[in-house]
């Protein structure tokens, strides 16, 4: 806006060409009124509704009927309130609610239920998927069963499966054991016809490749004996079942051994010596994880050590990187230096490089042997910067001040700029000296801006996953530990390692979940406290 | 009365959309009389074999082939994550050793070779088999060998001790390279555990591994000891991660390198043997082996076309070259194996291999890596006391197996 010109829009051009009916138009509701603003909302609020109605469909397709009900819901919300006259206020609210609603309660939420669950390895699904597999696993090729030519057959809509074995033809039905047919034709090793069924043709067996999968032809009608099977309609061999699965009692039964399995309260099928079948499925487990999370002596113990690193991490870190930042943000900030936007610029670099290399650079940098650092910087040094405890931790914390620096002296520099020169020189009039200036004045109405960054900033370095994951591996490992866990993990990569997420251990996203609530839990505690504290800051202004 | 319009008409649509939705489902399955589709999930080297592969089935068929290419690391979480929610692959390539997983999961599904069965090396079968049945169409056969650069040596000797003799007479900065790294390498130590008998698990008398632990003992102790006097030596170190000991190779620092295909590219200007990998402790050193193959979703409704596919179009001589010459693994199907052993690199990891065991693929192993490694590195930094630290860590993975 040129200086020359009031700071108010003089006339719009609206209202310079239709006076008076702009103004009517601006009383009246946009429910009423035709204008190009309702066609605007209309089709924002449209795309809105066909991006809903799509995850709907999505939702149900898949069986998620709870979210295709909210989904429903909060489509129904958002269309009466952008076409009532009356929630003017849910207007500007409900985008933000959505989001909540999405991105925090429901994550909370579910990572809330999943903590109550044994959801990991052998817990992947659902028990009828559980069932299936086990039934899929244990069907075994009776051994050294020929491979017999075979062919898809139908009759009345029946599907069936037609044999050679030995020059002969055998035919049957999911119904009927296989029998020899009289009369087939079989050219080049084919079966081509048999008299009351009609052969299928390749493209009918793919049409129906589920139900041929699915099917089984007893080889007799002694159920013993096994049944013919095929798993690429063109070859079929005899398969007998180890497990059968009786629906109404809930039960499998080993055919082999006899023994009958049914199902636990873990989401398996037990026997009744205790031996489970390898295939479980998610079941609530009540407070299970946590127990184990705090019960079992080898998380437990861990648990309390890595809390306490936790904490020395990311308030050091913020403590560091804020005094740092600081310094230089007030260094720069005296206008008798020279080169002030070099050198800014140059203090921004580690900003600006991507933390995730800087962290790979850095553990390449303090390796022992060959490490810039130690070969370079200190002369050929042996020291085992990432290897011993207290030294790994002095690396993380240095990295980290490295990485964390320059925002922190961003963000002075800002809140600096910002302080009122004014203040400042009646503060020098009154006698005030640089020092007392500094803690009466700069210091408070700094923090009065920076406080909420740094708490924010805490949050976030209680969950910096990327550094110890990138730079130590948790490493070194405790002495005395019994779990993968070491002396730099924080909560959240000891959470990674101890629930297998890494790999190296089986997966079990439930005590994941449950660790994952505890931490949520401290830093909303952590958070709230000290933004109520904050607070004492502002009447200072 | 007004406000109730837009609700209604949503909600109209919305039931309209979901009928139609339905409708779409089911008429897909009609549509299929010109063909079937098949999804398979494929990582970056083997998109382009597999490719060539789906376009002779596709021809030959009328079916459709969907490739998805994947990065390989995801490949296992998504498909765990993906299948019982029947969004997965029919499907996807994999490494054996995810075979436990998988089966506890319940996500795969048995594949019949048939008589095909017999033209694969034995060891690439046996490493898909879990309890008597075969849950991948097997490629690709891979394990790590002595590396070694002729112009520095002529040749690798039996027993560690003489190569590193060997190593020290060639005058290089090292005498012989091997990653460890900070949290250490079990997979890469493997053949010196195993030289003085101490594998991970024990073996039934048909090869499968049983839960029971083998590493500790006295064997193990003697392996912990040896660990701690190469530590001690340097011919071992920490600080050596799989980049430097590959750049240090490629430098031509060391006659001798214990590594796999994978490190090839690195090593062309280089004039290269493979080599067994000579014995530390006395008996055979055993690689691990590992097998790579296409596992068939427990969730596929193309269960046929998926079997037809790979029993008949993957499992082809050409098919299997053309992965060996994407990624330079041997090809698990014999006949291909022969065809490519005319290159003396592909020979010397065959050679290599003869002395190899799958790499467990029980669902205990995932128990072990993590502690497994973490004490190698202990003890070759001498920061772990290694006997001590050996039979910590046996009790540990116990322990874990115990819990999970």
């Amino acid at each position: 806006m040129s200086p020359d010109r009031p700071p108010t829009v003089p006339d719009a051009p609206v209202s310079e060409q239709k006076p008076r009916t702009a103004d009517r138009v601006a009383r009246l509701s946009h429910a009423r009124d035709y204008s190009p603003g309702f066609f605007v909302k209309l089709a924002l609020v449209a795309l809105v509704d066909a991006l809903g109605v799509y995850v709907v469909m999505v939702a149900w397709a898949q069986g998620s009927s709870a979210v295709a009900w909210i989904m429903v819901a909060l489509l129904v919300l958002t269309n009466v309130v952008y076409f009532s006259k009356r929630a003017l206020p849910m207007k500007y609210l409900l985008p933000g609610l959505a989001f909540l609603l999405i991105y925090q309660v429901f994550s909370v939420g579910y990572t809330g239920y999943i903590a109550f669950t044994n959801y990991g390895d052998g817990h992947n699904s659902t028990k009828e998927q559980a069932i299936e597999a086990l039934l899929i696993q244990n069907e075994k090729r009776v051994e050294d069963s020929e491979a017999y030519p075979l062919a898809v057959v139908e009759s009345d809509g029946t599907l069936g499966l037609a044999i050679i074995d030995d020059g002969e033809v055998l035919v049957g039905t999911e119904d009927t054991p296989l029998e020899v047919a009289d009369d087939a034709v079989v050219t080049a090793g084919r079966i081509t016809s048999i008299p009351g069924y009609d052969v299928l043709g390749i493209n009918d067996v793919v049409n129906r490749q589920s139900a041929v999968a699915a099917l089984r032809v007893a080889v007799s009608k002694d159920a013993g004996s096994g049944s013919i099977r095929t798993q690429d309609a063109s070859s079929g061999y005899v398969y007998s079942s180890v497990l059968v699965y009786d629906e109404d009692l809930d039960q499998m039964t080993s055919t082999v051994t006899g023994t009958v399995y049914t199902p636990n309260d873990q989401g398996e099928f037990e026997s009744s010596s205790g031996e489970t079948l390898n295939v479980g499925w998610r079941v609530l487990v009540g407070f299970d994880n946590f127990r184990t999370a705090f019960g079992d002596s080898r998380y437990s113990e861990p648990f309390f050590k890595v809390l306490v690193w936790t904490f020395v991490f990311s308030i050091v870190s913020v403590v560091s990187t804020f005094f740092v930042g600081l310094f230089f943000a007030v260094a720069l900030n005296d206008e008798r230096l020279r080169g002030r936007r070099t050198m800014r610029a140059l203090l921004i670099l580690p900003y600006a490089f991507p933390a995730f290399m800087s962290f790979l650079l850095w553990k390449g940098m303090l390796n022992t042997n060959y490490g810039f650092i130690n070969t370079v910087l200190l002369g050929g040094a042996d020291i085992n910067w990432l290897g011993d405890p207290w030294l790994a931790k002095l690396a993380v914390l240095g990295v980290q001040l490295w990485v964390g620096f320059p925002y922190m002296f961003l963000i002075c520099t800002g809140a600096l700029q910002s302080i009122p020169g004014d203040v400042v020189e009646a503060a020098k009039i009154d006698g005030a000296g640089a020092l007392r200036i500094w803690r009466s004045m700069t210091m408070p109405l700094l923090l009065i801006a920076v406080a909420p960054l740094l708490i924010s900033s805490f949050a976030f370095n209680f969950n910096n996953f990327n550094i110890i994951e990138m730079l130590t591996s948790g490493g070194p490992r405790f002495g005395d530990a019994s779990v993968p866990v070491g002396h730099t993990d924080i909560l959240i990569t000891m959470v990674y390692a101890i629930s297998g997420l890494d790999g190296g251990a089986a997966k079990n996203y439930g005590l994941a979940s449950a660790l994952s609530i505890v931490i949520f839990l401290i830093v909303a505690t952590v958070s709230v406290i000290s933004f109520r504290r904050t607070r004492s800051l502002e009447e200072i202004n | 009365m007004r406000r109730s319009i837009p609700v209604a008409a949503v909600l109209g649509l919305a039931l309209a959309l979901t009928s139609c939705s339905s409708d779409t489902d089911a008429s897909s399955d009609d549509t299929a009389a010109g063909g079937g589709t098949l999804t398979i999930w494929v990582d970056e080297t083997r998109a382009a074999p597999v490719e060539a592969a789906a376009a002779q089935y596709e021809e030959a068929t009328g079916n459709t082939v969907k490739l998805v290419q994947k990065n390989y690391d995801d490949i296992r979480p998504d498909f765990l994550a993906q299948v019982p929610t029947g969004e997965g692959p029919d499907i996807t390539v994999g490494a054996h050793d995810w075979l436990g997983e998988l089966t506890t999961n319940g996500v795969v599904a048995p594949i019949e070779l048939g008589d095909a069965a017999a033209g694969f090396e034995p060891v690439a079968v046996d490493a898909f088999t879990f309890d008597g049945s075969v849950y991948a169409l097997p490629y690709a056969i891979e394990n790590i060998a002595i590396i070694r650069n002729t112009a520095l040596a002529d040749s690798t000797p039996a027993t560690f001790d003489e190569m590193i003799a060997m190593g020290r007479a060639a005058g290089t900065q090292y005498p012989f390279l091997a990653q460890v790294g900070e949290t250490g390498d079990g997979y890469t130590l493997y053949p010196f555990q195993t030289s003085f008998g101490a594998p991970v698990f024990a073996q039934n008398d048909d090869g499968s591994y049983t839960s029971e632990l083998a590493l500790g003992g006295d064997a193990g102790n003697d392996f912990a000891q040896w660990l701690a006097d190469q530590g001690a030596a340097k011919v071992l170190d920490v600080s050596m991660t799989y980049d430097i000991a590959v750049q240090a190779f490629a430098d031509g620092q060391s006659p001798y390198i214990l590594g796999g295909p994978w490190m090839l590219d690195s090593f062309q200007d280089l004039d290269l043997a493979i080599d067994p990998i000579p014995s530390a402790g006395g008996e055979p050193a055993q690689p691990f082996t590992g097998v790579a193959g296409f596992y068939v979703s427990a969730q596929s409704k193309n269960q046929l076309l998926a079997a037809d596919f790979l029993t008949n179009y993957m499992a082809t001589k050409e098919a299997q070259v053309a992965l060996y010459e994407a990624g330079d693994r041997t090809p698990a199907l014999s006949a291909a194996a022969d065809e490519v052993s005319s290159d003396p690199i592909a020979a010397g990891f065959r050679a290599a291999s003869a002395d190899a065991v799958p790499m467990p693929s029980i669902p205990e192993m995932g128990s072990v890596w993590s502690f497994w490694g973490v004490t190698e590195a202990g003890i070759i930094s001498g920061a772990t006391e290694p006997v001590a630290g050996w039979e910590k860590m046996s009790t540990d993975i116990q322990g874990a197996i115990d819990a999970s």
